[in-house]
């Protein structure tokens, strides 16, 4: 009896050896090309400016963690909030918000469009959102530079038309961040919420109306909330690549218009303050956690109350 | 079936990764965007059957950052005048001794006793220019020979205007523009600069490098840029005309020097003394419409940049013109911080 | 009951022609990119009339043969190194009950995808720099370490799927065989696996492929990617060259995720 009850024991605890061994490559190499340097960047955050970027190797100092939030003033050495990283970071979190809210109202429809086609065609639809989805992140970018520029296809159809006589500036401002963002995460808002849309029960919808209620309170009382696990993983699906966004800005907004990605790569850069770069990545990377956070709480809500 | 699909496609990899290692050598240049004339590194690696590299920056402290970070594989590196002291004392050059060159004899005498390479031990003249002003005279007609184009801008110019990202070009404009000196270290004068900087910022459309382009195509409509693009942007687009700011403009050298750690160093020797010939030197010019510091390259240059209003500077504006000498350290922290306040 | 029919009760008014207009907002940017690859003129403002000019001096321009040679390898090895660690850590992480270290590793391996980019690159920068300087070796080592470790999640997800759906009769009929573990899995696993490995692999791929800002700041001279050097290039003068070279890009990414698509879809 014990020994018999010993060799399962024994058998389990080899499984979960080798359980671990073989999961080992994926482990280390994660660890070394992606986590570990975090803990790096964390430690770095607490050193001393090297004169030309870099740090000075194992010279403790919070300036970098200071410098995130309140700057001296470079004439009387007067303690100020840094109201330049505050209205990036303000304007890294207004994109992104105004971001997830445009391409929820862009995605929801759509989403809804495909999942109330008939079942074949439903995949080519799907299909025609994922092909921009994979395609090259900077291609795209700089697709969406071809229709905003001055000379673009927008501003000369409207001038064509006649509904305007002078170009629209729309490049190097955050109207084109937002348009580069919207674009790019659009298909992240639409995939999930088909996905959360297809296994709608429309029988639930008929009810609705069976008693009564008219179409725009069935989609508020009754798609909606059905719908909600897929609104709030597409939400933050857009909401965390938009804050972290480095590529679009850098494109479309010409160096004036800055996010976050590009206030932390202008530390490591030509702004030589790395603590500084590396105390603002841990920054934003708390505030994607933060966020995601919050969907894992609703998440685990909403799964209580369906399961 | 998969198996040698797998197997086939790694062969090909693996090809790949011998198929860049035909040429006897490697060059790897870091210089910045837009700057290499392609034909006169075609010209190099046939002559010396040398692979070369290029990967681009898009200012100094870029450049600097990068190399000082380590590990970065290049061989040569092109800083401009006054950033040179200090890749010298920060140890990143190679005391290449280029005055020792066969070539050498070429170098224009006014370019070989520089303040920041004093008879050349380091670098070698790449090309040399002037920061000046850029404007599309459909949409601004008047004087356009002073800063106040991107500094004051007039109406017709707000929110047009595009600015090198660049500290010094940027900075000296801006203290002479107050009447100040450079590298002055007077608090109410660099108040000023960094308050005028600010505001003027919001009234310029971007601080970006692709103006070759976007001034000929109207997307601005006036910059505070290098000569050499500026007559370029002229060549696509007649109605872009150069002004030289009366209140003081900058003369800038980018020198060729070699890093401490270059793996190619033969490679990097042969490519300074190649580019002290004449004849090269004036291919560099012809690509990128900068003046070289080679004499005798005149007469392989093409024909209109002999008398380019952006190359050829009129006599009444010359005194304008300055070198920028390197500022003590104290002060460069001082401008550097101001940069930064303008930057964000 | 009759008139009950007609009305459709899955019709929302307004919203096939919000989605219509999406599906047309998608593709008109990638519409007008084509176009201007075709321009015969240099200018990417004026139109001149067809060409397939700028394709010829893309296909001509060494430094883009260059940087699309490198995209590939780069992309061919981080691929095949994620996969197989991948359908490794897949193996060690399904069909089977709750060990300690289970979640914990789920976490680990999905992290790449949680933290933005941007921060992972800089935090590479500081690490791999050092590592370089030690090292003196600053090859294509460690862009193919840093792709390896963002493409694991992405070639993770489809094989987790794949080996969860399976069915266990199979391995449980080769064990009572007397095949011992490694026979089992090679020849009745893999087999069934092998939808779930291409699947994960061409993902792993595409997003290898398709990294800019990693790449970015991790790489050494001369170590340009396709997507960096266009990156490099959108700031300086920009000539349908560019269009060019993405409109082949782009033609590619769509063949792979067309052959994805179709593959995917066999699966059951």
């Amino acid at each position: 009896m014990t020994s018999a009850a010993e060799i399962v024991r024994q058998a389990e605890r080899d499984d979960v050896r080798s359980r671990w061994l073989l999961s080992a490559p994926a482990l280390l190499i994660i660890f070394f090309a992606a986590i570990g340097p975090l803990f790096v960047m964390l430690a770095y955050s607490f050193m001393a400016k090297g004169d030309y970027g870099d740090v000075r190797f194992g010279e403790f100092s919070l300036d970098g963690w200071f410098s995130v939030l309140f700057q001296r003033d470079i004439f009387d050495d007067t303690i100020g909030l840094a109201d330049a990283h505050l209205s990036i970071f303000w304007r890294s979190v207004k994109l992104s918000l105004i971001t997830t809210i445009v391409t929820l109202a862009l995605g929801f429809p759509t989403a809804y469009f495909i999942a109330t086609r008939p079942p074949h065609t439903r995949e080519v639809w799907v299909f025609l959102v994922t092909i921009p989805f994979w395609t090259n992140l900077l291609i795209r970018t700089f697709a969406m530079q071809e229709v905003i520029r001055n000379e673009g296809i927008l501003n000369t159809v409207m001038i064509r038309l006649g509904l305007i006589d002078q170009p629209i500036q729309l490049m190097y401002t955050d109207a084109a961040i937002l348009f580069g963002m919207v674009y790019v995460y659009l298909p992240l808002m639409v995939l999930p919420l088909y996905a959360s849309m297809e296994k709608l029960d429309f029988r639930l919808v008929e009810a609705g109306y069976d008693l009564y209620a008219t179409r725009l309170r069935v989609l508020w009382r009754i798609i909606i909330p059905l719908v909600r696990p897929g609104i709030v993983a597409g939400s933050i699906l857009v909401f965390i690549p938009s804050l972290g966004a480095y590529v679009i800005p850098r494109v479309l907004g010409g160096g004036k218009s800055m996010m976050l990605g590009n206030l932390i790569e202008l530390q490591f850069g030509a702004g030589r303050n790395w603590p500084l770069g590396a105390a603002i990545s841990i920054t934003l990377m708390a505030m994607v956690m933060v966020a995601l956070l919050v969907y894992v709480r609703n998440a685990a809500r909403s799964g209580a109350q369906h399961g | 079936m998969r198996q040698k699909l797998m197997t086939a496609t790694a062969a090909t990899a693996l090809l790949a990764f011998a198929g860049t290692a035909h040429a006897d050598g490697e060059l790897n240049i870091y210089n910045w965007g837009d700057y290499t004339s392609p034909e006169m590194i075609k010209k190099f690696e046939e002559a010396h059957n040398v692979k070369v590299t290029i990967t681009d920056y898009d200012s100094n402290d870029t450049a600097l950052a990068k190399v000082r970070a380590g590990g970065h594989g290049f061989d040569i590196v092109v800083p401009s005048a006054n950033y040179v002291p200090i890749w010298v004392k920060e140890g990143l050059l190679l005391e290449a001794r280029p005055d020792q060159m066969e070539n050498f004899k070429n170098v224009d005498p006014r370019w070989v006793d520089v303040p920041w390479d004093p008879g050349r031990h380091y670098s070698v003249p790449w090309q040399w220019g002037v920061t000046g002003i850029g404007v599309n005279t459909k949409v601004y007609g008047a004087d356009i020979n002073t800063s106040a184009i991107f500094l004051d801008p007039p109406a017709e110019l707000v929110g047009k205007i595009n600015v090198a990202p660049e500290m010094n070009d940027v900075l000296y404009a801006t203290i002479k523009y107050f009447g100040g000196d450079w590298c002055t270290e007077d608090k109410e004068m660099l108040r000023k600069v960094r308050d005028k900087l600010v505001e003027a910022k919001t009234k310029w459309l971007a601080m970006d490098y692709s103006v070759t382009d976007k001034l000929p195509a109207g997307d601005y409509s006036a910059v505070y840029y290098w000569n050499g693009a500026i007559m370029r942007s002229r060549l696509a687009n007649p109605d872009i005309k150069f002004g030289y700011p009366k209140e003081g403009y900058p003369i800038f050298m980018d020198s060729v020097a070699i890093l401490k750690d270059a793996k190619n160093v033969e490679n990097a020797k042969l490519f300074m003394n190649f580019i002290m010939e004449p004849e090269n030197a004036a291919m560099i010019s012809a690509f990128a419409k900068y003046a070289n510091g080679i004499k005798g390259s005149e007469q392989f240059m093409p024909e209109d940049m002999k008398t380019a209003p952006e190359l050829v500077v009129p006599a009444e504006f010359e005194k304008a013109g300055e070198f920028l000498e390197s500022c003590s350290p104290e002060v460069v922290s001082l401008y550097s911080r101001i940069w930064t306040d303008v930057q964000k | 009951m009759a008139s009950r029919r007609t009305f459709d009760l899955r019709s929302q008014p307004a919203f096939s022609f919000v989605a219509l207009f999406t599906f047309f907002m998608l593709y008109l940017p990638i519409a007008a990119l084509v176009m201007y690859a075709f321009n015969a003129g240099s200018s990417m403002a004026v139109w001149e009339g067809v060409s397939l000019r700028w394709f010829y001096e893309a296909a001509g321009n060494e430094r883009v043969q260059e940087a699309a040679l490198r995209s590939a390898v780069i992309a061919m090895f981080a691929a095949l190194i994620a996969t197989i660690a991948a359908t490794m850590a897949a193996i060690a992480t399904t069909r089977t009950k709750p060990y300690p270290g289970l979640t914990f590793k789920y976490a680990f391996i999905n992290q790449p995808l949680m933290v933005p980019e941007i921060v992972t690159a800089v935090a590479l920068l500081i690490v791999f720099s050092r590592i370089k300087v030690w090292t003196g070796y600053s090859g294509l080592g460690y862009l193919i370490a840093a792709h390896s470790a963002f493409c694991i999640p992405f070639a993770y997800l489809p094989i987790r799927a794949r080996l969860e759906n399976m069915d266990l009769s199979l391995e449980t009929a080769a064990a009572d065989l007397y095949a011992t573990k490694w026979q089992a899995f090679r020849h009745v696993t893999l087999p069934l696996l092998r939808p779930g490995i291409i699947a994960g692999f061409m993902l792993a791929f595409v997003i290898s492929l398709d990294d800019v800002v990693i790449t970015e700041f991790v790489k050494s001279g001369g170590q340009d990617t396709l997507p960096t050097y266009m990156l490099g290039q959108l700031r300086r003068e920009t000539t349908p060259e560019i269009n060019a070279i993405a409109v082949a890009f782009l033609l590619f990414s769509v063949l792979l995720v067309t052959a994805f698509f179709f593959i995917n879809r066999r699966k059951v």
